[in-house]
């Protein structure tokens, strides 16, 4: 229709507006509508605010490193205190640095858990982590001359409610503690997260894992085991079943199915 | 409107408290209350996502069609709380962590849901703006509140700075474990809305049903 104007398109919307919001294609317009702005808000905020997260989730993770290592002091670079370790991408089964296959600096080892590439299904599980992956980054740390001085590794294991995800420091002979701590867990406060208590992780300073026939003694109990003060942990007033976790995940891998064939290497001073 | 700005504000603190009143958002005040940081910017964000949800919920509430009302509400609330979520992660990364799951939950908080249905969708923005806003204060006063009883009674401390030198840390005070598990914050809330309803009888709800005096033959 030649005559006929095209409709003022303020008009359109202002009857758009007004119509009854009950209609069928108002109602799909609005559902539509709405879902697209708040995906667009939240997508937004997502991409924008993904590099500040991934900061902080690696920072957090290095100043784990540190604390454990027993280097960290508040208000220290991280950045530049974490360039004195030198990851690896272990091959826990042989013992071996594969850093040739993967990169020690990206390579994600709780990912690869989940890969079935990467990773095998555990029939002993007392750790209780389902799955392990061949591969985990571990940290050295050497002196000044060169000598290894510690070794850093990530363990994890189930306690009550959650997972607790931590790393272990060893002295350069591959069995004597330096420290214990854990970055990530969801145990009772108070109780189960007394993990986190400096009164308790300062007990595992000084402990050893074996014993001088090389058998795997280190215990978190109750009361102290045969072997002797050098392998025990006091277990956590109030936190049984968290203490038994932890108990079940330092065995697990410092045992033959976790660190055991990297722990042997090192006592035979490969490294 | 029969409300003043500053009534909207001010009554959810006591008057028509969220928690103690309408007996709203408990299961998330049992979870983040067993310290008071947490409980803190837990509060905050849920401050944050009432007030801005029932804002954006009362702008569209002449549009919005009500066969699909409570899916937008959802929508819309749900995006404020991964925008807290995403926020906190970024500039708050410890606090985030200790909060875990806690934030995503904001979305199925019954006061967000309650103020948006039952205010917003008939007010315009800055009234319901300032609703959601006194009835995110008004839960998180009680959050402080509970918070202070169990972090103080529970680990002997306000804020993590030590009030009571626990045994575990070389002090004379032994913390009641109780009050750091989720329960412990039932016993302390009811008495919370105990000690409201005798200060305001007001609140006290009517009886359903009365038991009949029977006059003996």
């Amino acid at each position: 229709m030649s005559d006929t104007q095209p409709q003022d398109p303020k008009g359109a919307i202002a009857r758009f507006l007004a119509a009854s919001p009950d209609s069928v294609g108002k109602t799909i317009f609005i559902a539509v509508a709405v879902c697209l702005v708040a995906s667009m808000i939240v997508s937004a905020a997502a991409v924008s605010l993904r590099p500040v997260q991934e900061a902080n989730k690696l920072k957090d993770k290095q100043v784990n490193v540190l604390q454990v290592a027993g280097v960290y002091e508040p208000g220290i670079d991280v950045t530049e205190a974490f360039a004195a370790f030198e990851p690896h991408v272990l091959d826990l089964a042989t013992g071996e640095f594969v850093d040739d296959q993967f990169d020690p600096a990206t390579f994600d080892d709780l990912a690869a858990a989940s890969d079935p590439d990467l990773s095998v299904a555990l029939d002993s599980d007392p750790a209780g982590i389902g799955r392990k992956a061949k591969y985990r980054v571990i940290y050295l740390l050497r002196d000044e001359t060169g000598g290894l001085n510690k070794v850093i590794l990530p363990l994890h294991g189930y306690g009550l409610w959650s997972t607790l995800y931590g790393f272990i420091a060893l002295e350069s002979n591959g069995n004597d503690i330096f420290g214990l701590q854990f970055y990530q867990h969801g145990e009772t406060p108070g109780l189960g997260a007394e993990v986190d208590n400096p009164r308790w992780k300062a007990l595992w300073n000084g402990k050893k894992l074996r014993d001088d026939a090389g058998d795997l003694q280190i215990t978190v109990a109750k009361a102290q085991p045969a072997a002797g003060p050098d392998f025990y942990v006091d277990a956590l007033a109030g936190a049984t079943l968290t203490s038994v976790g932890v108990d079940n995940l330092v065995k697990f891998w410092m045992g033959d199915a976790g660190y055991g064939p990297f722990l042997a290497k090192l006592q035979a001073g490969e490294f | 409107m029969s409300q003043t700005r500053k009534e909207l504000l001010v009554d959810p603190l006591v008057d028509n408290n969220p928690i103690t009143l309408q007996v709203l958002g408990i299961c998330s005040a049992l979870a983040v209350t067993s310290s008071l940081q947490v409980a803190f910017v837990m509060a905050l964000a849920v401050t944050f996502v009432t007030g801005f949800a029932s804002m954006f919920i009362s702008m569209l509430r002449n549009q919005i069609p009500g066969s699909i009302r409570i899916i937008v509400q959802m929508v819309i609330i749900a995006s404020l709380v991964i925008l807290v979520d995403q926020i906190l992660k970024a500039y708050a990364f410890q606090i985030s962590k200790t909060l875990s799951v806690f934030v995503g939950l904001i979305i199925t908080n019954c006061i967000v849901m309650g103020r948006a249905e039952a205010f917003a969708m008939k007010n315009p923005p800055v009234a319901s703006f300032i609703d959601g806003v006194g009835n995110g204060l008004g839960y998180g006063l009680i959050l402080m509140l509970v918070g202070v009883i169990r972090e103080l009674f529970g680990s002997g401390s306000l804020f993590g700075i030590t009030i009571l030198p626990t045994v575990n840390n070389g002090g004379w005070y032994v913390p009641n474990g109780l009050l750091l598990l989720p329960p412990s914050a039932f016993f302390v809330i009811g008495l919370l809305i105990w000690a409201f309803r005798t200060w305001k009888p007001n609140q006290v709800e009517e009886r359903e049903y009365k038991i009949q005096q029977v006059e003996a033959h």
